[in-house]
């Protein structure tokens, strides 16, 4: 298992860095419709702060902030948005996914549909792939093995 | 007013170009790990800021110039602290520093 780092370098550069490169990672969610990025991409850069956070302060300090019940729940919210945005163009009538007939609820022209409906989509596969890149590298960096579970 | 700013760009980038390559000499060329790692750690920071910087420059006042800035920052930063870190993994690992008159 990973514990804190006794090195004070380390740790503030790491703390100072986490909400940056968390900001950097909304950034390239919301801005994938325009230049390279989008879901994926965002969701393994915020995976990978949380990675960061893992690794200089520690699986207990970690597990204080992000339980790992939240991050198992976070990737199935992200699976329901995803699925959810695609069953509701379902249920409009058009095909999976098929953001224009989302016009109809947004109460703008389909273009605009079809941009928040994207936007939607990627929110949900971010939350999705942080979910799983933090949940693998949890089981990864204690075995498998959780604390309460040796006692 | 455009001309000095290029000029100083390509000043930027040029320098870049020679941390870079005495980087990269140090790191084929130094004995053990430490002495790589200072080379290549010291040089490879300045090298990447200058050229980041020269980049910058030659981009004038935007955003696109204010992002670079960011990214150099960000790597002035980050880039001491992964080596100041990969060397405490090495003494922790037990790595004996060169000394003079050793063999490589």
């Amino acid at each position: 298992m990973i514990i804190s780092s006794d090195d004070i370098i380390i740790k503030t550069i790491a703390r100072i860095f986490v909400p940056f490169i968390q900001l950097f990672a909304l950034y390239v969610i919301m801005h994938g419709h325009y230049s390279p990025g989008g879901g994926f991409q965002g969701g393994v850069i915020l995976g990978a702060s949380l990675v960061l956070l893992l690794i200089t302060h520690g699986y207990e300090e970690m597990r204080r902030r992000v339980p790992e019940g939240a991050v198992i729940l976070l990737g199935s919210l992200g699976l329901l948005i995803y699925s959810g945005i695609g069953l509701t163009c379902l249920l409009l009538g058009g095909n999976y996914l098929d953001y224009s007939q989302l016009s109809v609820i947004l109460h703008v022209d389909p273009a605009h549909a079809r941009a928040m409906g994207i936007l939607g989509i990627e929110l949900g596969v971010a939350f999705a792939v942080m979910a799983a890149v933090c949940s693998i590298f949890f089981d990864i960096s204690t075995g498998g093995i959780l604390p309460e579970d040796e006692k | 007013m455009t001309h000095i700013m290029i000029a100083l760009s390509i000043l930027c980038i040029l320098g870049g170009f020679f941390f870079f390559t005495t980087a990269t000499i140090g790191l084929l060329r130094f004995p053990d790990f430490f002495t790589r790692l200072h080379a290549t750690g010291k040089g490879d920071t300045l090298a990447v800021f200058l050229s980041l910087i020269g980049l910058a420059l030659y981009e004038g006042f935007s955003l696109s110039a204010l992002k670079i800035v960011i990214i150099a920052v960000f790597m002035f930063m980050a880039q001491p602290t992964a080596t100041h870190a990969i060397s405490r993994a090495g003494i922790r690992r037990g790595i004996k520093p060169w000394v003079k008159g050793e063999e490589k």
